[in-house]
């Protein structure tokens, strides 16, 4: 009998093993993906760059066209934006059922969004600006570092990403209860983008902000940022479910999130920030900044010309002074004569100087209208104590923000640039031993990627990763957790996974853990392996030119051990495709695999669009999220909408840049056969879900 | 062929890499010679800890070591999978009851009783 159990132990053992191994492949797969999806940014950078620099356009029209996806689009000076996003005019029906919001707020308010909000309803226009005007007014005087003490409330819980997650925070509440005076509560940004409900959260959490000044704290995250948001799913949110003031309201929200903080510290001893730090992170040159005019981190690299000279932003990147640019800024090119369209360098050239101009009469206007009294703000009251000027460069408080909001601790001692997210560093534990140690703190809470538990420590546990939005890659991918801290500042977590599907992942007693394990791997698992399939398929032409280096002979057939080596070589994720390949490859025979049957087979699982060409489809698939992200900013007064023309424009442009032959028929086929087409103009929401792999239902 | 199985193994330890600096937590071991198809006893995965040098500190394994002692095991073929009439065979042996099933409880008795 004894041999017997033996038997069983072993077999048990390998097959939890495999699980196990299997689990973290899929882990290792979403966060890879993820990864370069951040990449995308920079590959937007890269086309952007093109386009100042490499492209000659063909006629007037097409340099018109660009110019304006340079030029930023209507901004307000702070001021105007109180009259543009005015809510006062905005009467609420009698038919409205949704809660009514007045102020200043009571915590009866907060049920009552609450509530309704579990019931799916929609809080009226009015009152999210009204309530957006309301916080705005709140955060301007708060400081960049936010200050608490554990001797007003005993206990202090930090929540971490939440990204839309409304389900988490409803389960946070649940289970460690709605802020009050005795219950405070930190979160630390990424509130928004990817789950659907941002905007929900954001109502709730600036709401409780109004109510418990004292107790409730916000971080700003980097997902906090519109050019983030156009690409990661927030402005697409909110233009949904507010089809007639959603501008407003996005408008509002991107000044808002300017003015949240960009720090917290607990007992002057742990310092919570979204991202990380860098070596060169120095937190009294934050605490000192104009944290407002940070609109938007995201800009062009530095190009070296251009050295001495103020950087050009790519789309409506920092505003320059202390307020925003002024309004309807002209596209007529102030220099004298277009250049001639045939010189590349001319072009580029123009191009600068025109959008150099048009900086320069922002900030001119500007600075007239300066004297209009505004309102002073803690960290501007700070720097007019000092008599000297700030010492500091625009470009090196620019630095500071963006390495708080988008570093990564790393295992390896030092720093250095963050590649993959395109932003912010990546710090060792000496980088964390030397922050601690220079400004007396004991540990660093952040949050920003994504744990298995919710929630991991790292460098000698000096640096806590929290992180709440559970299932965040799949359902059953992950936990979210919290963290308390006490006086002792120790901490103590509690995990939690929100799941509606509950019932696929419970098991009977009879069919035991092992099923139970299974099944939810397989799940999870499945979506993985969906998202790589499509990866794969998005890089057909390259894998193939792969495959055919090894396949001298022409076969048609390479070894496995080949196979993996191309395919790594081709779509660097560092995965190990070794492992992978039984879920990837089913038809090996004799270790041969028939490489461009196995591709074919990769293109049936997507969503084929048979008479479009497989390259142009590629093209598609691979830069998804860069199109979207183009489309919103051509799209400029958020409607969905872009006229054939743009769209046509945008294609050329990219096609140049890609290196792919486009002709215009081929276009014509595009917006034909997915029938999208609205009276001229291109929805191009249902242009980018045509291209989606068809995904089960949970 | 070796080089394939070399490869094959550093996948696999990387996975379990957490720091990315080619060592893993020793008591991953066993799972990672599982996942590579292996079907060790407890006591046969200690035999092979024995053989690859662990370092002391908080007991970690690294890949240069692992790799050559693996890379045997892979070639002379140990550890083959359980045919399944067998693993049917055990189950049944410890199923007194024919219920169709046995407990943890019961797995921890004969194993403990041996």
């Amino acid at each position: 009998a004894f041999k017997a159990a033996v038997l069983i132990q072993q077999w048990y053992r390998r097959h939890v093993a495999r699980l196990e191994m299997r689990r973290r492949c899929t882990w290792r797969i979403f966060q890879s993906i993820e990864y370069s999806c951040e990449q995308d940014q920079i590959k937007l950078h890269n086309f952007f760059s093109y386009l100042m620099d490499q492209f000659t356009p063909s006629s007037s029209k097409e340099r018109d066209f660009i110019s304006r996806m340079f030029i930023s689009g209507e901004s307000y000076k702070e001021a105007e934006l109180e009259k543009y996003c005015d809510y006062e005019s905005i009467e609420v029906p009698d038919s409205y059922t949704g809660p009514h919001l007045s102020f200043p707020l009571l915590p009866d308010h907060a049920t009552a969004l609450l509530e309704a909000f579990q019931q799916k309803q929609q809080l009226h226009a009015r009152y999210v600006l009204n309530l957006l005007h309301e916080t705005r007014k709140h955060l301007k005087q708060l400081p960049n570092i936010s200050h608490v003490s554990t001797c007003y409330s005993e206990e202090i819980t930090v929540c971490g990403d939440l990204h839309g997650q409304l389900d988490d925070l409803f389960l946070i509440f649940y289970k460690n209860g709605l802020p009050s005076p005795s219950k405070s509560y930190v979160f630390n940004g990424d509130f928004v983008d990817r789950g659907k409900q941002s905007l929900e959260i954001l109502v709730i959490l600036f709401t409780f902000l109004l109510i418990y000044p004292k107790e409730v704290h916000l971080n700003r995250g980097n997902h906090e940022d519109h050019m983030v948001n156009l690409r990661y799913g927030f402005t697409k949110e909110v233009m949904q479910k507010y089809k007639v003031h959603g501008k407003k309201i996005l408008r509002m929200f991107q000044n808002v999130f300017c003015w949240l903080p960009l720090a917290t510290l607990i007992d002057q001893k742990v310092l919570i920030i979204h991202g990380g730090i860098s070596d060169t992170t120095d937190l009294d040159m934050l605490e000192k900044i104009q944290r407002n005019r940070f609109v938007s981190v995201l800009r062009l690299k530095k190009r070296k010309e251009s050295s001495g000279k103020p950087q050009i932003q790519a789309i409506n990147g920092e505003s320059e002074s202390g307020t925003d640019a002024a309004p309807r800024l002209s596209l007529q090119p102030q220099s004298a004569q277009a250049p001639s369209t045939a010189n590349r360098r001319e072009f580029s050239r123009w191009l600068r100087q025109t959008v150099q101009e048009q900086i320069d009469t922002c900030r001119r206007l500007v600075d007239i209208s300066e004297s209009e009294p505004e309102e002073l703000t803690y960290s501007s009251m700070v720097s007019l104590k000092d008599t000297d000027e700030p010492c500091w460069t625009r470009q090196e408080e620019w630095k500071q923000v963006l390495d708080i909001l988008w570093s990564d601790p790393m295992p390896q001692e030092g720093c250095r640039e963050n590649k993959v997210r395109g932003g912010g560093c990546y710090f060792g534990p000496d980088v964390t031993e030397k922050f601690l140690e220079k400004y007396s703190l004991q540990f660093l809470i952040r949050s920003h990627e994504c744990k298995q538990e919710g929630y991991e420590f790292c460098h000698s546990r000096k640096v806590l990763t929290i992180f709440s939005a559970s299932n965040y890659y799949e359902i059953g991918s992950n936990r979210g957790a919290y963290v308390k801290l006490g006086p002792d500042l120790i901490p103590h977590f509690v995990q939690y996974q929100a799941n509606k599907t509950a019932h696929l992942l419970t098991m009977t007693q009879r069919q035991g853990f092992l099923v139970a394990l299974f099944a939810k791997i397989s799940r999870v698992e499945e979506s993985a392996f969906r998202a790589l399939r499509e990866k794969l398929f998005a890089h057909t032409s390259a894998l193939i030119s792969a495959f055919k280096s090894y396949d001298r002979d022409n076969t048609g057939k390479i070894t496995l051990s080949n196979w993996a080596t191309a395919v790594e070589s081709v779509l660097r994720l560092g995965l190990p495709w070794r492992m992978l390949r039984p879920q990837l490859v089913r038809s090996a025979k004799d270790s041969m695999l028939e490489y461009k049957s196995w591709l074919d087979d990769l293109a049936m699982e997507q969503r084929s669009q048979e008479h479009i060409q497989s390259s142009l489809l590629e093209v598609i698939y691979r830069n998804r999220s860069n199109l979207e992200t183009i489309f919103r900013i051509i799209d400029r007064d958020h409607s969905g909408l872009i006229s054939f023309e743009e769209f046509q424009q945008t294609w050329k442009l990219f096609s140049s840049h890609m290196n792919i032959e486009l002709t215009d028929d081929g276009i014509n086929d595009l917006v034909r056969s997915i029938d999208f087409n609205k009276d001229g103009n291109i929805d191009f929401n249902e242009f980018l879900e045509a291209f989606r792999l068809v995904r089960q239902c949970p | 062929l070796v080089a394939e199985i070399e490869k094959k193994i550093t996948e696999a330890f990387e996975v379990f890499d957490r720091e990315s600096n080619k060592t893993v937590d020793v008591r991953e071991i066993g799972c990672i010679v599982r996942s590579l198809g292996c079907f060790p006893t407890e006591a046969e995965v200690q035999e092979l800890l024995e053989k690859i040098e662990v370092e002391e500190p908080g007991g970690f394994v690294h890949l240069e070591h692992f790799l050559p002692v693996m890379t045997k095991v892979l070639l002379d073929r140990r550890f083959r999978p359980i045919p399944e009439d067998v693993i049917l065979h055990a189950f049944e042996a410890l199923d007194e009851n024919k219920c169709g099933y046995i407990t943890k409880d019961d797995l921890v008795k004969h194993l403990t009783e041996g």
